[in-house]
């Protein structure tokens, strides 16, 4: 039996230089012989009654084995999983808290981020951005070139959303499909809601004034284009909730989007620029800074507030319709 | 630290927790939406008010509402609603 075995058994040796030669293959063609060997003859069947009484024997452990993994091994595994989980957790957490009590305390003088760089934005930061808002002249002014990348990581982003999910009006597949989504968005989607209708009339030019408001005062008051424009974004896509696509469609399409991410982002790009040229120092410009605490003052901050804000306002828009519809 | 900020750090772990161990997942975007109005709270105490206010548009407002999207989109809300018709656990 064993000769048997070692000449036409699946030997792990034999297995491994078949996997070798032919990668998985071989493991198939294996299980297409064993399914469709012809049946033996009686003289085979009585020679090799031995050899078959193996397989009969290999299958009752692989039954047995089964079994075993219907009713024991699922728990067992998923409580290995849970139990694993656990552990993992802890130790994440020890690490995490360790981490957190090692950290200097909280405001302490000798601390390293109260070094010149913060003292400098601290004492000098009005006198030499003009606006009132710290943060804002820290994020638009000494660190616009960074609040650049952040825009256009923005911008990245919701044209990898276009890319995935927008439903172009070319060929007819795609006609198809734009029908189907449509009609599916109009039956999941409550139309002409008198209730919502009533409160967004109350709640909209509300939001949009606050939008408003926070983008054009970020360098007066907390705020800045970032949050005001998600402000924006938030009140356009209670309009379209409130009043459906015909309404909003008359005055946001996507080329509408199109247009004004790429006009604000290009404004942008353009009016910070010339740090290339400086050598990032964006504070000797032509620019100046104007008398701090007035809403046309800080330079250039408030422009780049309104760029950013419109960014923000129409992806955030252009996120939720293509989640909803495929299409801005 | 005063009472309410304690209050309020509880409130969050509490909705840390909620949101691990609730089954329906509108549920978890409600306690999602909690978790981070009281996250803008806590900015506020700790002095850092442009972070209140894009906390509270950002995850308070469009991140739940993307959400809410994609749980239709899904149709994970009305399939939790069909089976708590039938009298089945939502899940």
């Amino acid at each position: 039996m064993a000769r048997i075995r070692s000449d036409y058994g699946p030997s792990p040796r034999r297995n491994f230089l078949l996997w070798l030669r032919s990668g998985d293959e071989c493991f198939d063609r294996a299980l297409i012989d064993s399914v469709s060997a012809p049946a033996p003859s009686e003289a085979e069947r009585g020679r090799s009654a031995e050899v078959r009484r193996v397989p009969r024997k290999e299958e009752k452990v692989y039954r047995k084995a089964e079994a075993w993994n219907r009713e024991k091994g699922t728990k067992l595994t998923r409580r290995l999983y849970l139990a694993l989980c656990v552990v993992t957790a802890l130790a994440v957490i020890l690490l995490l808290l360790r981490t957190a009590a090692l950290l200097p305390p909280f405001g302490e003088a000798s601390n390293p981020a109260n070094n010149e760089v913060s003292r400098r934005y601290i004492e000098q930061g009005m006198e030499e951005t003009g606006a009132v808002n710290i943060v804002a002249g820290m994020i638009l002014d000494y660190r616009a070139f960074d609040t650049l990348g952040e825009s256009n990581v923005l911008f990245v982003a919701a044209c990898t959303v276009i890319i995935l999910l927008r439903v172009a009006a070319g060929d007819r597949d795609d006609a198809a499909r734009r029908l189907e989504l449509e009609t599916d968005d109009r039956m999941y989607e409550p139309k002409d809601d008198l209730i919502l209708q009533r409160i967004a009339a109350v709640l909209v030019p509300l939001v949009w004034m606050l939008g408003l408001y926070i983008i054009l005062n970020g360098h007066l008051s907390p705020g800045g284009g970032f949050s005001g424009g998600t402000v924006l974004g938030a009140g356009l896509i209670l309009y379209l909730n409130a009043f459906g696509f015909a309404k909003t469609e008359r005055f946001f399409t996507y080329r509408t989007f199109r247009v004004i991410s790429v006009t604000a982002l290009t404004f942008y790009a353009v009016s910070k620029s010339y740090s290339f040229f400086t050598g990032a120092n964006h504070l000797s410009s032509v620019i100046t800074p104007g008398t701090p605490g007035m809403l046309f003052s800080a330079g250039l901050i408030p422009y780049l507030n309104i760029a950013v804000g419109l960014v923000v306002a129409c992806t955030v828009y252009a996120f939720y319709t293509l989640f909803r519809k495929g299409d801005v | 630290m005063n009472v309410l900020s304690v209050l309020l750090l509880v409130f969050i772990i509490g909705c840390a927790l909620a949101v691990a161990f609730a089954k329906n997942l509108l549920t978890c975007i409600v306690v999602f939406m909690g978790q981070s109005l009281a996250m803008s709270l806590i900015w506020i105490l700790l002095e850092s008010p442009d972070l209140a206010i894009t906390e509270a548009a950002v995850g308070a407002g469009i991140d739940s509402l993307l959400l809410f999207v994609t749980l239709k989109k899904i149709h994970a809300i009305d399939r939790m609603e069909g089976e708590k018709e039938h009298g089945q656990d939502p899940q």
